[in-house]
């Protein structure tokens, strides 16, 4: 049985590391922020990866199939009975799995900041908002609530906010962490919402009891939830669909990916852990989380997660192909990546066999955040060692940076799809469940694969080999020391080997174990696509030439607005402006002012002119007194005198 | 005509107190408000023996009442005069309008 | 047949009532001043109509010996007696006539309405010297407590006066 206490350390030891460090951390604790946050790190992590092996090697399986498990539930706030939000510990695979994903990724961005954010001047605050990140995520994946994950939700944007915006003199990262809050918030509303139409229809705000509830044909809520309907759409369909708007916001899907790319102004490990490993996969999760739900009650709404998890995917790796700026490059990768893994949820239907897309997604998720994590964490190094963040200022660095050569070059090789690294096992199941539920969505990823190859091995080139490496005089430190380099490494191993992981066994949509074959032929296309791709971009870019400059003439507008990335923020920003400020905001403020306030100033000002008025009396003349007095008995006289009998 | 009664003298007593309450209210000038408030006075001593004769001529009590209210009379006349005085040096005019001291 | 008495009483009325008229509508102030004294021995001719001769002596002595002296002592010290007084605004000249007029309206009403009777038929002759043993009687209609005072209020009002109408010492210049 999972023991509630230990299980709760693990979110617990990061938040420790956050109040202290951020109570103490920067008069006392300076140097040794770093040591302290790590250690703290350790150990949950340690207990991560104990708990992950009690469950799925000793406890978890009963009955055929691995269980939910509730350790710890605790009322908080009860609205009524039954309906009430709960602070509590849910185990079962996905939030297992997503323990040790959260905490080793973690545990390597400490690592490896020991190193790169060595000299900061705010180094305790750095670690403090990092332990207050993977406290909030790892209350994310345990919530047992759906409130609960809506408030811890809310934490990770903030610390989101907190991290991207942490070179605060810099305008950029400013309004860069602003507009990441700011849409992620306004995806949040969607969220909202449907919790409150989805608590409403099934009584409860308990995962486990909503999902049952909803699911199982016979119960009253099931019928209230189909039955009530809004505009033709019945009520649990408009719940499920807005839980995945906030989804979609906090996973950067179109059209609410604007926040993703600017999210780079924060520190690479910054990046490495909260935009590509953790916190952009919490809307895949809350789409797992809520799975039965989606797959049983409302298969439209799942068939538009899959449709907006393609569209996603397709439109990041055309962008990608243009980026100059390597963590650009990076960012709309994982865009597309978090597409692959939607869209997988997207395609797959529940139990046995068909939760193939389920276990898919969560497998490449796993991987995903192996590869891109080391993916942000080289490009770090290579940043640190150049200076710049453009393609234009790197080339032929691979002599100069072996380990992360070698490395980056793994994490390439895992995003691709070549095998034998993890990419491509997880990459191989996704397309299948593809090829099985939804061809159309099957080639889109087909064409998305190749794509990938294609702009990973273009950034890879670019970094590593094109241009002789000129010294600028500037060489200082070299590749970086140990602490740099071991994260690199470990994740490196994990990119490699976490392919071979029987995923099927242990995360499946309804937690009964599913098979993972090995379809041979199957795998031979993507696999062709994939190397197509990366001998592409070898011919484009391994040397300096001038076939790309020729492809992108030749390609023109397309090629502008790809580069553009598609002019979406500036369609954001005139319908913004244009539509919502003037023709919603002007009227609604002008109303405010002028019929609001105007009724509030009414109100005074019409007592105003009454005492005015009023004040007249008291004039000061004793005669007028008396004039009023004589008139004032005169009328009450003969009122007492005549009219009342 | 008849023999003049109760009922005349009270009909004198009441339009010579009402005559001086518009002597009040009308004046500008303190001293003939004064004068008005005079008037009012006398027209109750009238009505006072006015009732003291026709209505309770076995006792005495309208009568001291006017005796005493002649006394007291005098002594707030006197006061009053006093006062006007007093104001006529502060605010060299002893007219009413002007005097807006107990305004808001 | 019309007694003597009957005219002497309307001429005093008209006196009483015309004089009072004139004392607070007219426009010079010396002249309002002896329209009320002429009104106020108007009244002790009432008095003396009545048989109250005690109090019109009073009346006479105090009222018009005194109270209008004083009264025509202070405008003479307050303004040049010769000047017109200012008028006042008809509307309040207009309001106030009618809410008088008013007013006396409702109270003859009200007067005529009842019937006034003696209450006993004894009649308790109003004597000087009946006046005075009233007056300094401690018993039954005894009048000494009053009279104590009446003499206490009336020297408050003495030092009250002096003190109200004490000249402060001009400042040294």
């Amino acid at each position: 049985m999972p023991n509630a206490l230990t299980i709760s350390l693990i979110p617990l030891l990061p938040f420790a590391g956050f109040i202290l460090l951020g109570l103490f951390g920067r008069k006392y604790l300076k140097k040794s922020s770093g040591i302290i946050g790590t250690v703290l790190l350790l150990a949950s992590t340690i207990i991560a990866l104990y708990t992950a092996y009690e469950y799925f090697f000793v406890y978890g399986k009963v009955g055929g199939g691995f269980q939910k498990f509730i350790p710890l539930q605790l009322t908080w706030l009860e609205f009524s009975q039954g309906v009430s939000i709960d602070m509590g510990i849910l185990i079962d695979p996905i939030s297992v799995m997503m323990l040790v994903v959260v905490t080793f990724v973690s545990l390597m961005v400490h690592i490896y900041s020991l190193g790169y954010m060595k000299g900061e001047e705010r180094f305790p605050v750095y670690y403090s908002f990092l332990g207050l990140f993977t406290f909030s995520m790892l209350g994310l994946v345990l919530a047992c609530n759906i409130f609960q994950i809506y408030i811890f939700w809310e934490l990770v944007g903030v610390s989101s906010f907190l991290l991207i915006g942490y070179y605060y003199e810099k305008p950029s990262a400013v309004a860069a962490c602003k507009k990441a809050f700011i849409v992620t918030r306004f995806a949040d509303l969607g969220f909202l919402i449907g919790i409150l139409i989805l608590s409403f229809c099934s009584g409860t705000l308990d995962f486990t009891t909503l999902i049952q509830r909803l699911t199982t044909v016979g119960t009253s809520e099931f019928k209230t939830a189909v039955s009530y309907s809004f505009m033709g759409v019945s009520a649990v369909t408009w719940g499920a669909a807005l839980v995945f708007v906030g989804g979609a916001g906090k996973s950067a899907m179109f059209p609410l990916h604007i926040w993703l790319p600017d999210a780079m102004e924060g520190p690479t490990p910054v990046s490495a852990l909260i935009h590509a490993a953790t916190m952009v996969v919490a809307g895949v999760f809350l789409v797992a989380r809520l799975f039965p739900v989606l797959a049983l009650t409302t298969p439209h709404v799942l068939e538009i997660v899959g449709w907006v998890g393609a569209i996603s995917a397709v439109f990041a790796a055309l962008i990608a192909c243009t980026q100059t700026d390597i963590k650009r490059v990076l960012a709309y990768s994982t865009m597309s990546q978090i597409g692959y893994m939607m869209f997988a949820l997207g395609v797959s239907k529940y139990g046995g066999e068909n939760g193939l897309g389920y276990t898919a997604s969560m497998f490449h998720l796993f991987t995903h955040a192996m590869f891109k994590a080391l993916l942000f964490l080289g490009a770090g190094g290579v940043i640190h060692f150049v200076h710049s963040n453009e393609i234009k200022d790197m080339g032929g660095l691979r002599k100069v940076l072996p380990i992360t050569h070698i490395t980056f070059l793994i994490a390439c090789l895992a995003i691709s799809g070549v095998p034998p690294f993890a990419g491509f096992f997880s990459k191989e199941e996704i397309l299948l469940a593809a090829y099985q539920n939804n061809i159309g969505i099957y080639w889109i990823a087909l064409i998305t694969s190749g794509l990938t190859a294609f702009y990973m091995f273009r950034l890879y080139f670019n970094i590593f080999w094109s241009k002789p490496y000129e010294s600028h005089g500037e060489h200082h430190h070299g590749e970086g020391g140990f602490v740099m380099m071991l994260p690199l490494v470990l994740l490196a191993i994990g990119a490699a080997a976490a392919g071979f992981i029987p995923f099927g066994e242990y995360v499946s949509s309804d937690g009964i174990p599913l098979e993972s074959h090995f379809h041979l032929q199957f795998s031979i296309v993507p696999v062709v696509l994939a190397l197509t791709g990366v001998f592409t971009a070898m011919w484009m870019y391994k040397t300096q030439n001038d076939k790309p400059a020729k492809l992108a003439t030749a390609l023109n507008g397309f090629y502008t607005a790809a580069y553009h990335k598609f002019y979406i923020d500036e369609m954001y920003i005139f319908v913004t402006k244009k539509i919502l400020f003037n023709l919603i905001g002007r009227p609604a403020a002008w109303f405010d002012r002028n019929v609001v306030d105007g009724l509030v100033n009414l109100a005074g000002s019409t007592t105003q002119a009454a005492s005015e008025n009023i004040k007249k009396f008291q004039s000061g003349k004793v005669q007028q007194y008396a004039i009023y007095f004589l008139a004032g008995i005169i009328v009450l006289a003969t009122l007492f005198i005549y009219a009342w009998k | 005509m008849m023999e003049p009664g109760l009922y005349h003298i009270l009909f004198i007593s009441a339009a010579l107190f009402f005559i001086g309450v518009y002597g009040f209210l009308t004046r500008r000038n303190l001293v003939t408000m004064l004068m008005g408030i005079e008037l009012i006075l006398n027209s109750v001593n009238l009505n006072f023996i006015a009732f003291n004769k026709y209505v309770w001529p076995a006792k005495m009590t309208g009568l001291f009442f006017v005796l005493f209210i002649i006394a007291i009379a005098a002594a707030e006349a006197a006061v009053a005069i006093a006062i006007i005085i007093n104001l006529y040096r502060s605010h060299h005019s002893i007219d009413v309008t002007n005097d807006e001291d107990l305004k808001y | 047949m019309i007694s003597g008495s009957t005219i002497i009483f309307y001429l005093l009325a008209i006196q009483i009532l015309g004089c009072g008229l004139l004392s607070v509508s007219t426009r010079q102030i010396f002249r309002a001043a002896i329209y009320l004294l002429f009104s106020l021995i108007g009244i002790a001719g009432i008095y003396f109509w009545l048989n109250y001769q005690f109090i019109a002596a009073v009346q006479i002595v105090v009222y018009v010996g005194g109270i209008v002296v004083l009264i025509i002592f202070s405008i003479f010290l307050t303004q040049k007696a010769g000047e017109k007084l200012p008028a006042q605004k008809l509307g309040r000249k207009v309001f106030a006539a009618l809410a008088a007029v008013c007013a006396f309206a409702l109270t003859m009403l009200q007067v005529y309405k009842y019937d006034f009777k003696p209450a006993s038929d004894d009649v308790q002759p109003v004597t000087v010297f009946n006046i005075g043993s009233n007056m300094i009687s401690t018993g039954d209609g005894g009048y000494a407590l009053p009279f104590e005072v009446i003499s206490m209020l009336l020297l408050a009002a003495m030092i009250g006066c002096i003190v109200i109408a004490l000249r402060t010492k001009p400042e040294t210049t």
